[in-house]
């Protein structure tokens, strides 16, 4: 057992629905207890999702317990099945099924004889895998098997497009500017002139998957979801991938230089030297910036980066390479990757954390006292309690990591969305050291205007008391209207009962 | 109103699959931790519970809140690591880092299947380290959202003092009150003269402060006096519960709290509906003072002009229809409020109807019906929410109050919705929040209202 209030990464579960619900026409069956479908509430209030989430319950209660789920398992999956149409039925296990050891994978079976869709069975364990490891993990599984339906079915497509082509592995939903970052890699793609043959699984159809092998490389945006099926399709077909993050401008000439190499290996002559050039001096800003004299201003400010893999390898390299700025520690929370995070960043900072325990980054942030931080949510939290200003690059995120506005990560325009992500955190903060300096903005007594400022009526101890239990936000507008009703009425001890006599009769 | 005069069988009652979104029970914690001050919450599940607890008390999580989840791992599934010896290592950590007046366990589902014996493990731990600790099995094999309250009251309710030891109650909290120097004491001062003789009467379930003050005020009117609340601000602070005490629920998802204070307590429950909506409030202090045998006073005025203060609510709701997923066991005496005010109600999911303890909610809602000409609503229990989504489809409802799974993507098919779980966190008790309700209530057609006209209701491509 061990005492926790936060987790960087869900359950495993969570991986498996965000990669069955990333794709078109699939459906996820949870089996799982009433309160469990929790992801559809995410996903519809943090995506702004218009469609129902393609997710349902086979759900586990007292029944179940004595009885076995069998029967209730397979009702569920033959009735989406006649409802939805889906093309897949992802049979989902949840902590809950990991210790009632059913046969899950005979539930399959005997569903998927009646029904017209695919049914499989997540290969995900509850207690040896977390969110972003089954997401890898449920992502091959599902290539796997269409490929493998594929062969069967002989309509398997391996021969290669005329043209140079791409599939792009990895986007989710729920991952964090994932949106964005297909539309920018989709942009560089065209720029360079590469077909996108398939973005796996943000909208694809599974019926596509078989064309996968007709693609000349894979690109793995992200390290924690897509390695797996990139490796899977390497081995089957030989298809060589690319797995260098394009975040920052450095790293991103270093994958598209990568991908040159690919292309010209299997015969193209591409040379996109010139392209990087261009878009470096003069589309990207991230250059420029960092010889302009706001960039200078940083340089050797001390910053922690912590987040998954991906975003705080990159933005480490970013701020120490690009920037100039001192990574005091860079710190990862995917512990089952940790080697490659050292990897990565051991260049670019003093001192590498990897931990999954808040409490443990939290003291790590008041040790080194940052100019900033650039973390998860909690990270951000550990900065208004220390004054510290937070950029957030990774998840766990809430809503307003979901922008409405373009904010890709990657790519050129991704580099100037960082640039301006991490220079705003610094001025923030010495703008609030230079107030401190100088004593402060002078207004800090706000000065009160109207009636109820120097009032003629009294309060009474309770009424006050009861007064200060109403949030801070409205309490002002309750004591104007309370003061009204008073005077009006020529109250002039104001009690509890008056403070709600007022409520009802101006609905204050 | 009694249980007589209303004909049960009129009001149709159904049942579905059980296949809906609700949350799971353990989010009572959000809640109860900032209710009892002194209180430490103790999850005892998995990363699927901290998940959920994380995600949906949103920045609450960042206050340093008094609960934390013992995370099982495998070795606690497969019994390698003795439960006794880990829960004992995890509570000295609170006991020291936080030194609560009392640990509350929290059994979840996995505590369940492995069939861990919290009931057993606490008292003997509870001498151990000298603090109390409660167990409420609040899982989701048992029970839906709201009900977590209601296993976790039901469970304090055993730990009421009784008058025999109430000189080590006061003991405790004189001790309390020394440590608390300074701090107010939030009773309304009253003297007793103000009051009616009448049998002690305590009140069940968690409201914020100020909704307590409120309906403490509102029965001081009638001239009777609360003697406690279950649960109190501290747990130091439970009230004393006595053989034939009279007790009154707040909320109509208490039938546990309810049957324990009857059954263990020996209590005697007033049967009243519940202080929802001017009508709701109106027949709850009534039911309690005829109960104690009080003629009440000035009631009808007092409904009266609240319900004159609504009225610019009330026009906007008149005539229109609502339907209700079901999913936090508010359901009848929401419903019950808004037919008063001139809905009509299509159907009243609810995720579990207990017909005795809601028996006088349910009296009212019917006679409500037939006053206001309303068509009497399905009762639908364990409702499906595919089933339902059709449902709504074909009667193209002016409202539905639904859980955040269903509101944007319905919201997409020009179907207004409100988030039903804002009713569990907003002020809704009482004569002077029936305002909030309708604050609530009217909120999208006052939204559709203001965009009225755009032409950009329906943004799915498939309707
Ligand atoms: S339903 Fe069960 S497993 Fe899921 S969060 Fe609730 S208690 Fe935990």
């Amino acid at each position: 057992m061990k005492l926790a209030y936060w987790m960087y990464a869900g359950p495993a579960h969570i991986g498996t629905l965000r990669i069955a619900s990333s794709f078109k026409n699939v459906h996820g069956i949870m089996h799982a207890p009433i309160g469990d479908d929790y992801f559809n509430v995410m996903r519809s209030m943090l995506e702004r999702e218009r469609n129902f989430t393609p997710v349902t319950t086979s759900v586990v209660d007292r029944h179940v317990l004595s009885r076995g789920s069998q029967e209730k398992v397979v009702d569920n999956i033959t009735r989406k099945d006649s409802e939805e149409h889906p093309d897949l039925i992802v049979l989902t296990p949840t902590c809950t099924s990991s210790i009632l050891q059913e046969d899950l994978e005979n539930f399959v079976e005997r569903a998927s004889q009646t029904t017209v869709s695919d049914v499989i069975l997540a290969d995900v364990n509850h207690y040896r895998v977390n969110e972003l490891q089954a997401a890898d993990r449920t992502l091959e599984q599902i290539i796997q098997f269409y490929i493998a339906k594929a062969r069967k079915n002989g309509d398997l497509v391996t021969a290669k497009t005329p043209e140079p082509s791409v599939n792009i592995l990895g986007p989710t939903t729920l991952g964090f500017h994932n949106q964005h970052d297909v539309r920018e890699l989709r942009k560089l793609m065209a720029d360079l002139g590469i077909t996108i043959n398939a973005v796996i699984p943000d909208g694809a159809s599974v019926n596509d998957l078989k064309t996968l092998p007709q693609a000349w490389f894979n690109l793995v945006p992200y390290r924690e979801i897509g390695p797996l099926t990139a490796r899977y399709l390497q081995q089957e077909f030989n298809q060589p991938f690319v797995d260098i993050t394009p975040m920052g401008v450095v790293e991103t000439a270093r994958c598209i230089r990568q991908i040159q190499t690919l292309l010209n290996q299997q015969g193209a002559t591409v040379n996109y030297e010139d392209f990087i050039q261009s878009q470096t001096l003069h589309v990207s800003q991230a250059a420029w910036f960092s010889r302009s004299i706001d960039c200078q201003n940083l340089t050797g400010k001390k910053a922690v980066v912590f987040g998954d893999n991906t975003h705080a390898a990159a933005i480490t390299k970013i701020l120490s390479r690009e920037m100039g700025i001192h990574v005091a520690w860079a710190g990862t929370y995917c512990k089952y990757d940790g080697d490659w995070f050292r990897e990565q960043v051991k260049d670019f900072c003093d001192e590498v954390i990897i931990t999954d325990d808040h409490g443990a980054i939290g003291d790590a942030i008041a040790r080194v006292e940052p100019a900033a931080i650039f973390g998860t949510q909690m990270e951000r939290h550990v900065g208004k309690r220390l004054d510290t200003p937070c950029g957030v690059i990774a998840a766990p995120i809430h809503i307003q990591n979901f922008p409405i506005g373009y904010k890709p990560f990657l790519g050129y325009e991704g580099s100037n969305q960082i640039v301006d992500l991490i220079y705003n955190s610094f001025t923030l903060g010495m703008e609030d050291h230079l107030l401190e300096i100088f004593g402060g903005h002078d207004t800090k007594e706000v000065i009160h205007k109207g009636i109820s400022a120097d009032s003629d009526l009294n309060w009474t101890s309770d009424g006050l008391a009861e007064l200060n239990k109403i949030p801070g936000f409205v309490r002002s507008k309750v004591k104007r209207n309370t003061e009204k009703f008073a005077r009006e009425r020529n109250i002039s001890h104001i009690n509890v009962e008056v403070l709600y006599a007022a409520k009802e009769a101006v609905g204050a | 109103m009694t249980l007589a005069e209303a004909a049960p069988q009129a009001l149709n009652f159904d049942c579905e699959t059980g296949n809906y979104h609700t949350f799971c029970p353990i989010s009572c914690v959000a809640w109860l931790y900032q209710k009892i001050e002194d209180s430490f919450f103790l999850v005892i599940g998995t990363k699927t519970c901290g998940y959920f607890l994380q995600n949906a008390m949103g920045v609450m999580i960042f206050a340093e809140p008094r609960y934390a989840m013992a995370e099982l791992e495998e070795g606690d599934i497969s019994a390698q690591l003795n439960d006794y010896n880990e829960l004992k290592r995890l509570c000295e950590q609170i006991k020291r880092d936080r030194n609560p007046s009392v640990i509350v366990w929290i059994g979840t589902c996995t505590t369940e299947i492995i069939k861990m014996d919290l009931e057993g493990l606490a008292p003997k731990l509870e001498g151990e380290i000298g603090i109390p600790i409660v167990v409420a099995r609040a899982n989701g094999l048992d029970y839906a959202f709201t009900q977590g309250e209601d296993t976790v009251l039901a469970a304090m309710a055993a730990r009421c003092p009784t008058k025999v030891v109430e000189s080590e109650t006061e003991e405790r909290n004189a001790i309390q009150k020394l440590l608390n120097f300074g701090r107010k004491k939030d009773e309304i001062a009253a003297t007793d003269t103000e009051y009616k003789d009448h049998a002690p009467l305590v009140l069940f379930g968690s409201l914020p402060d100020p909704v307590v003050t409120q309906l403490t005020l509102e029965l001081k009117r009638q001239g009777i006096k609360v003697s406690g609340w279950l649960p109190a601000k501290r747990y130091t602070e439970l009230p004393v519960i006595e053989e034939g005490y009279y007790v009154a629920g707040v909320n109509p998802f208490l039938s546990r709290t309810a049957t324990t204070l009857m059954r263990r307590r020996k209590c005697k429950l007033i049967g009243a509906p519940f202080p929802i909506g001017p009508d709701g409030t109106r027949a709850w202090v009534e039911k309690i003072c005829t109960v104690l045998g009080i003629e009440p006073q000035g009631l009808a005025e007092r409904e009266a002009q609240i319900w004159e203060s609504l009225e610019d609510y009330l026009q906007l709701i008149r005539g229109k229809s609502v339907f209700f997923m079901g999913d936090n066991l508010l359901e009848i005496s929401l419903a019950r409020f808004l037919v008063r005010c001139g809905m009509t109600v299509q159907e009243i999911g609810i995720p579990y109807m207990d017909k005795r303890y809601q028996a006088a909610e349910l009296a009212l809602l019917e006679s409500t019906c037939n006053e206001m000409g309303s068509p009497l609503p399905t009762i639908m229990e364990k409702p499906d929410n595919y089933n339902q989504l059709q449902r709504i489809q074909d009667l193209q409802p002016n409202l539905v109050i639904t859980g955040m799974a269903h509101a944007n993507p319905l919201e997409a098919r020009g179907i207004s919705t409100k988030w039903s779980v804002e009713f569990t966190f907003a002020q809704i008790h009482g004569f002077s929040n029936a305002r909030d309700v309708l604050e609530l209530v009217t909120r999208p057609l006052r939204r559709n209202q203001a965009l009225a006209n755009l032409g950009w209701e329906k943004l799915v491509a498939d309707v």
